[in-house]
């Protein structure tokens, strides 16, 4: 073996040695590295109590409701198998919709309520123009219509 | 015919080759850029979401690419330098180092335009803003300490390892919005799922992507000569008669 050889061994041994220490390190602090906790990991406790945190899912369809003051909003934060209320109040961002992404940051109440104290959209990655999407929609409202017998029944929705 | 490709190993031979080269990728890079551009903001469609204000990813998508590309290129370079004590490789790996922090900077900047509309937030703590931040702080002490060290040998050596090390974030930074939750959406082009854009938003992205790259090269080629004329302490060498006494030395 040649000594320049063996230095790439070295290097190649030494990448080696710290991938695998990172990805153990990572793998340790994997609850410290998400950014939100879905409505699942805070009905099954894992979400810290008594302190702030955050929660991220989708914008329950039709849960959206404004109180009088038009400040203050209400809605249902799902990730189709658990659902947390949440209230909030203040401005959402712009792309803040029903059935789009969503984090809120606050505090669950006693009575099961998390209460924000700050709201920001998820936005997906999808990009295209309006025509496209106003396509895609229709095909999928004409689409829901045969495919329901294909949905997972009820029950077993809510037992996951 | 062959070119004995490995003469261009040593700087004196490497000098007026990149010297030539330059000119070709800039005026490309830039023509590319000119296109890429009209094309980012004049042909490509409105999004369905966001309006007007996803045309920052023409230039956020692929600073994001190029910096973590570049990291990449330049750990490569120190990796060669340090096993092949090659003096050359070690001044590629300087000369990438400000190029790929101006794009990790750019990447940064743009998110953040881009994410007060989007998000309602210029900035939040999650996994992938937060190791391209560290991208940034890794180019930067690559840098810092190579001006900290006075021999260029152990300054080389030295900066070397540190990219070498430091590259193992270039992969969290890629994965991090799979491994994690994060509030940064997932990739939108990727090898394995392909592209989830409008044919023209992807064709604009791509085209800013080469030119980006391209820019890179004649940046980076221009700053490695620079490198061999201070390092060697020798006058700014007059192109043509490097070139003659190749000529010379072929025939």
């Amino acid at each position: 073996m040649k000594p320049r050889h063996k230095r790439f061994a070295f290097i190649g041994l030494g990448l080696l040695v710290l991938g695998v220490a990172t990805v153990l390190i990572l793998n340790a602090f994997q609850s410290n590295l998400v950014f939100f906790f879905t409505p699942t990991q805070v009905a099954g406790g894992e979400a810290p109590h008594g302190r702030s945190f955050r929660i991220g899912g989708m914008v329950e369809d039709g849960s959206l409701v404004r109180e009088n003051d038009g400040l203050t909003v209400h809605f249902i934060v799902t990730d189709t198998a658990k659902r947390v209320p949440v209230t909030y109040k203040g401005i959402l961002p712009d792309l803040f919709k029903e059935g789009k992404g969503a984090v809120a940051q606050g505090q669950l109440g006693v009575d099961g309520t998390f209460v924000a104290s700050e709201v920001l959209a998820k936005h997906d990655e999808n990009y295209m123009p309006p025509e496209a999407a106003d396509a895609l929609a229709k095909a999928k409202a004409s689409g829901a219509q045969q495919s329901k017998s294909l949905v997972v029944p009820d029950g077993r929705k809510g037992s996951l | 015919m062959s070119v004995n490709w490995s003469k261009y190993s040593a700087p004196q031979a490497f000098y007026p080759l990149a010297g030539r080269l330059i000119p070709w990728f800039a005026v490309v890079a830039v023509a590319l850029m000119g296109v890429g551009l009209y094309m980012g903001f004049f042909v490509a469609p409105t999004d369905f979401q966001q309006g007007e204000s996803y045309r920052i990813i023409f230039v956020h998508v692929p600073a994001a690419w190029m910096s973590m590309f570049l990291y990449v290129v330049m750990a490569v370079w120190a990796g060669i330098g340090l096993g092949l004590n090659a003096r050359l490789s070690f001044m590629m790996a300087q000369a990438i180092a400000p190029t790929g922090a101006m794009f990790t900077f750019l990447a940064l900047l743009t998110g953040a335009m881009w994410g007060k509309p989007t998000w309602g937030a210029w900035w939040v703590w999650d996994a992938r803003l937060t190791s391209e931040l560290i991208l940034l702080f890794q180019y930067a002490g690559v840098m810092l300490l190579r001006t900290s060290i006075d021999d260029l040998r152990r300054a080389d050596r030295s900066s070397a390892v540190f990219a070498l090390v430091g590259v193992v974030n270039v992969p969290i930074i890629y994965y991090s919005v799979q491994w994690w939750n994060t509030l940064h959406q997932g990739a939108s082009v990727s090898m394995s799922t392909g592209s989830k854009m409008a044919a023209t938003m992807l064709m604009a992205m791509l085209i800013m992507t080469i030119a980006f790259w391209l820019y890179s090269i004649a940046v980076i080629l221009a700053r490695v000569r620079c490198i061999v004329v201070e390092r060697d302490s020798l006058p700014v060498w007059d192109e043509r008669s490097a070139v003659s006494q190749e000529v010379v030395e072929v025939r």
